[in-house]
């Protein structure tokens, strides 16, 4: 049983990306909202830090030098008019946040109070700047909470549990709908749309050690790229350095912001060796790094000497209580650790995909060297590359992206919607996908679907984390390869209709096994250094041969064809990143 | 850690383990396709003695049985998906460490919500609950150019209530709820507590009205069991007490 369901617009998943575009689109035209999770499920809830605005409300700042961090930080592979239009918009965002009602913390004379992160400095990198605006450390499930309740407002239709598992195209490539699973019942529905908005988020559960929630297996990069769309900059991973050791659940960089220090086991700061002048708040990749550097030289402490430490003993525990409860409580809980006393172990953890679907900054996704629109086709959030984030985002740029792009796509897709026609699918649009489930679920026996999960993630950790090279990465591509067959014949317990999440969980999977290929692809291509992508046998970065992203494709015979895309360059020459 | 290349040539051994320790566990399940009662199911696996719960279910849902079904995302209690009642308690699942509760465990789904398979219920009467109150900011006095001013202390009074993560660990633990005569529930109230006490907004009537009715705040019996469930660390219990007292006082 297929039930055929007809909108103006659609928008593939509930978090910060997905919500923002909602509140633009259901104002306009006829919009339904499809989610996996319920929406105040998504991860977008785990943001901790804050959300980045040059507001210059507790000292100098402005757009300009923002857009200067965000390029810098993104060691040069973004594209700068994005980063400049992101950060100007930032403002303006931020205020429309506070007026839907988003709780922030405030200056003692009322306004958006705002604290340090890394890699935000004042006048290009002469000293840490206060930019992130905050709600304690609780600030991504405040903005989720209020775009939330901004749809409920608005009467947004939501179909919760429903899994999108296809995209449909014309003989044109004109963007005709979606195909998705209802959870509850097993029932495949198409969805007839003229625009289509992915915000399916990350794809970081492809690691074993990951701040990302289960759910974060990279559904919608991969079904577009299983429609011909290409993946850009997969390679682009962030490690973010402070994850609790061993689970990989994230303390904030705000930990740092507040003054918090990294301590090797020999309780040095070993970040005053790395970047003097901004130390322990130097930018992600670069930390993590350092960290590993350390480790490698006998600096690490824990059982397997492979963990740091984060130390905010130091801090007024008013500090503590007031910014930093969660994080201190997840110490407490997972580690059994007092962080108000003792320094917390941490590892780096898999955390942030700076790749994803390549689009322009309507949101529009854009295909080839040439970026030609895909008539219809949007995507937003994590899943999407614009590229601002480039090959490294800078904490709080990514809330900031959600909703300055959320906006602007959905402010795009309600102008496109008007123009264009409701377009027919083919017969059956539901196939394809019906014969994807029906392969898993027909088979009796078969590989099992948690340890080619478990067998992926633990290689990923150990070949294409912090530290890469061409002997790794090759290795790392003949593992999913064998994953990949051994995938082809997976078979699962239930064969029920009713909430199997068995099944969708093996859907994911293939899914989290495509991206994974697409994301050692571009590494082993990329023969230099740059941002979170280090390759020890290419340490320096390379711009004379890779200023440029790279755009994987998946060919009909499952083979990764990569093609190069110039970076928009603008008023930032790349020079040497020093903090 | 060690370097890639390096990786490269010890792979075959050993990673370091700790010392597991054994949990039973004992799950009530429940699958109309399968049977019209519920049913228990009982595992005992061996896991680390820090391991999260939600991932001791997976252990036994990717190794053992695969028809286990609940609901999950980010493992570490900010979602709200995994509220089950574990040992008689209402928790998160992924806030719950194995060796918290060894030798033995039993899980059954949160009460008050019809069962839909296994520990999932349907939430749809909690978010009806939740949509009732007017969950949104509502001020007409016009938008200010930047933001709206609001001082500390005002943050402060209302910053409790906005750590809800509507997992219905309250609503679910409360006796009215069960009692099933339209009682919105904590979390309902939690939210319009949010909302009352910000002095940005100006619905503060139109919400304690909803609330003064049959279905509203005066249904609570004060028995805290919201209070000791919540995973946030919520004073469910005193935001209810300050909206009934805003509602008898009008004052807020
Ligand atoms: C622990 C943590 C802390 C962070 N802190 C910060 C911070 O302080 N500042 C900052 O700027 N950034 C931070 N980030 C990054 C930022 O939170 C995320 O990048 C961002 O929230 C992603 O939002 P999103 O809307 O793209 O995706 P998500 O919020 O992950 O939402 C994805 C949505 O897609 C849906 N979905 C997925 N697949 C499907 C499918 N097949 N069918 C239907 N629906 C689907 C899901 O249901 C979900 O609703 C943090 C990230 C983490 C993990
Ligand atoms: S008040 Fe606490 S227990 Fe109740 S729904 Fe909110 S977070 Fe859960
Ligand atoms: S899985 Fe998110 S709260 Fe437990």
């Amino acid at each position: 049983m297929t039930t055929t369901h007809a909108y103006d617009a659609l928008v593939i998943g509930g978090g910060g990306g997905g919500l923002r575009a909602a509140i633009e689109l259901s104002e306009r035209c006829r919009t339904a909202v499809i989610s996996k999770l319920y929406p105040t499920r998504s991860h977008t809830g785990a943001a901790q830090g804050g959300v980045c605005a040059a507001l210059g409300n507790v000292e100098e700042d402005s757009p300009e030098w923002h857009a200067f961090d965000t390029v810098k930080g993104g060691d040069y592979l973004v594209d700068q008019p994005a980063a400049l239009l992101m950060t100007e918009e930032a403002v303006e965002a931020i205020y429309q946040l506070e007026r839907w009602g988003l709780p922030f913390n405030r200056t003692s004379d009322g306004r958006i109070d705002q604290r340090r992160f890394g890699g935000h400095t004042r006048n290009h990198g002469e000293a840490p700047v206060r930019r992130a605006c905050y709600a304690a450390d609780r600030t991504g499930h405040m903005i989720l909470q209020t775009l939330y309740q901004q749809c409920v407002k608005r009467d947004v239709r939501f179909f919760n549990e429903f899994y999108c598992l296809d995209l449909l195209r014309d003989d044109a490539g004109i963007t005709v709908g979606i195909v998705a699973f209802e959870l509850a019942t097993g029932e495949l529905h198409v969805f007839r749309a003229k625009a289509v908005v992915f915000a399916t988020g990350g794809y970081g559960r492809m690691f074993r050690v990951t701040s990302n929630a289960h759910a974060l297996t990279g559904d919608g990069p991969s079904v577009v790229w299983r429609r011909g769309i290409p993946l850009e900059d997969m390679e682009m991973f962030q490690f973010h350095p402070t994850g609790l050791a061993r689970l990989g659940v994230l303390l904030s960089e705000a930990a740092r912001g507040e003054g918090g220090i990294v301590l090797n086991s020999e309780g040095e700061r070993f970040m005053e060796r790395y970047a003097p002048t901004i130390k322990d708040l130097a930018p992600r990749d670069m930390v993590s790094r350092a960290i590993y550097q350390e480790i490698k030289e006998g600096r690490g402490g824990g059982p397997a000497g492979d963990q740091v430490y984060l130390d905010i003993s130091h801090l007024d525990p008013k500090v503590i209580e007031e910014k930093l409860p969660d994080i201190t409580e997840f110490a407490r809980i997972y580690l059994k650790v007092e962080p108000m006393e003792e320094p917390v172990p941490i590892q780096p953890t898999a955390h942030y995909a700076m790749g994803g679907i390549p689009t322009d900054t309507d949101g529009r996704v854009v295909v080839g060297a040439d970026e030609d629109v895909v008539p219809g086709l949007y995507a937003v959030g994590e899943c999407a590359c614009v590229s601002v984030h480039g090959a490294n985002r800078l904490g709080t740029n990514s809330l900031l992206d959600l909703v300055v792009f959320g906006r602007r796509a959905g402010d795009d897709a309600a102008r496109y919607v008007r123009e264009a026609d409701l377009a027919t699918p083919s017969e059956r649009p539901e196939q394809p996908t019906l014969e994807l489930l029906d392969g898993i679920l027909g088979r009796t026996t078969g590989d099992n679907a948690g340890e080619i999960r478990k067998e992926l993630q633990d290689n990923m950790f150990e070949l294409a984390f912090v530290v890469r090279s061409d002997e790794s990465l090759t290795k790392m591509q003949q593992i999913i390869a064998s994953l990949r067959d051994r995938y082809e014949r997976v078979a699962i317990t239930d064969k029920g209709a009713r909430y199997n999440t068995d099944l969708m969980e093996t859907v994911e999977l293939g899914y989290l096994l495509d991206c994974a290929d697409a994301l050692v692809a571009g590494a082993l291509v990329r023969t230099e250094s740059r941002g979170a992508h280090f390759r020890e046998d290419h340490p320096l970065r390379d711009d004379a041969n890779w200023l440029k992203h790279t755009l994987a494709y998946r060919e009909p015979d499952g083979s990764i064809r990569i093609e190069y895309k110039a970076v928009k360059m603008g008023p930032y020459v790349p020079m040497e990143r020093k903090y | 850690m060690v370097t890639a290349a390096e990786v490269l040539d010890s792979s075959d051994q050993e990673r370091p383990t700790t010392d597991t320790i054994p949990l039973t566990v004992r799950v009530r399940r429940f699958n109309p396709e399968v049977s019209e009662d519920s049913w228990w199911d009982e595992w005992t696996v061996r896991c680390d003695p820090l391991e999260r719960l939600v991932e001791v279910l997976h252990q036994i849902k990717w190794h053992h049985d695969g028809t286990l079904s609940f609901r999950r995302s980010c493992a570490h209690g900010i979602c709200g998906s995994d509220a089950m009642l574990i040992n008689g308690r209402n928790q998160l699942a992924c806030k719950v460490l194995a060796q918290d509760v060894s030798p033995r465990v039993t899980i059954e789904p949160i009460r008050g919500l019809s069962v839909l398979k296994d520990l999932i219920v349907d939430m749809e009467p909690f978010m009806d609950g939740y949509r009732s109150i007017l969950p949104y900011l509502i001020s007409d006095s016009g938008e200010p150019e930047k933001e709206r001013r609001q001082s500390p202390e005002d943050r402060h009074r209302y910053d409790d209530t906005t750590k809800c993560i509507l997992c219905a660990a309250c609503t679910t633990s409360c006796p009215v709820f069960w009692g099933d005569d339209g009682y919105v529930g904590p979390a309902a109230i939690v939210n319009a507590h949010r909302f009352i006490f910000d002095s940005r907004d100006e619905a503060g009537r139109e919400r304690m009205k909803i609330l003064s009715e049959k279905t509203g705040v005066f249904r609570c019996r004060t028995t805290f069991n919201c209070t000791d469930a919540c995973p946030r660390g919520i004073e469910v219990t005193k935001a209810i007490q300050e909206v009934k007292r805003a509602i008898l006082f009008e004052r807020f």
